[in-house]
């Protein structure tokens, strides 16, 4: 025992073993809330959409190149493993764009109580959904 | 502690051992809060107009990139898509890292690795940009 105080920690379970107390809040512990899930997919979002934007500098360094270049890395966006990239891409941006509203929302001191935040949080989740079914009819038709 | 004693005391969220040693806050805090959200509501009509551009382009030849880049109101608006999403990213990356990085030397390598890489980044996309726009 490194500290005195781990020793309020300890306590015994049903069984009568020794175990040492939860911490409180813990991640395992509680049901998700919706404002939970959605805070912390904002953060993943946003560290995707970080990441994704090496994708959005290669096909600009590509654009300002020759046309093989070019044509190269227009090839790998509509492959396989570039759509997928470009999906998650849209869906984490579609996403972190309606939170982010969201967040601005709060920011200015609106939508804080209960009942406002969880239906703010479901809205989020349709519009994302059907925004990005939207995208890629219309991306899909066009190209 | 608050109503302990009667003497007069000033209620100070920094310990009296953080106030001498000068750690806490940098006092930035206020202006980065203020930049992100600057940012994000920058980036609202730029990311609709962006995802507009990226369907448009869909399948694009090289010389129709070119020519949709060249048009002065186009090459604005990425320039400033550009700036406010790396501007952006890089506030909020800061932030994760200052979240979960506890490791000092670590964090502050992390932030100001993720600080030179998103203006490097930034820069290659400008000047790829007014390469093909201008």
């Amino acid at each position: 025992m490194r500290d005195v105080r781990d020793a309020l920690m300890v306590a015994r379970n049903s069984e009568g073993k020794l175990v040492r107390r939860p911490l409180s809040p813990h991640l395992q512990v509680y049901r998700w809330p919706i404002s939970m899930a959605l805070s912390i997919l904002h953060r993943v979002t946003g560290v995707g959409l970080a990441i994704g934007t090496l994708l959005l500098t290669w096909w600009l360094v590509a654009a300002a190149s020759s046309d093989d270049v070019f044509d190269r890395a227009q090839w790998f966006m509509g492959s396989a493993l570039g759509l997928l990239l470009l999906f998650g891409w849209s869906v984490a941006l579609i996403f972190h764009f309606f939170s982010g509203i969201r967040h601005l929302v709060w920011d200015a001191g609106v939508g804080f109580d209960a009942p406002t935040y969880n239906t703010s949080g479901w809205a989020v989740l349709i519009a994302t959904g059907a925004c990005t079914v939207l995208v890629w009819v219309i991306g899909l038709a066009v190209w | 502690m608050a109503g302990t004693n009667n003497t007069p005391h000033v209620d100070v969220l920094r310990s009296p051992l953080g106030r001498a040693r000068g750690l806490g806050s940098a006092r930035a805090g206020s202006g980065h809060w203020w930049a992100q959200r600057l940012t994000a509501l920058a980036l609202v009509p730029l990311t609709l107009w962006f995802i507009y551009a990226v369907i448009h382009l869909s399948g694009a030849s090289h010389q129709t990139v070119i020519d949709w880049l060249s048009a002065p109101l186009t090459l604005g608006l990425m320039l400033a898509l550009i700036v406010a999403t790396f501007y952006h990213l890089q506030l909020g990356l800061q932030v994760v890292v200052e979240d979960y990085v506890h490791n000092e030397l670590l964090k502050v390598a992390s932030v100001l690795l993720i600080k030179a890489l998103s203006v490097l980044l930034a820069l290659v996309c400008i000047v790829s940009v007014l390469k093909i726009g201008l």
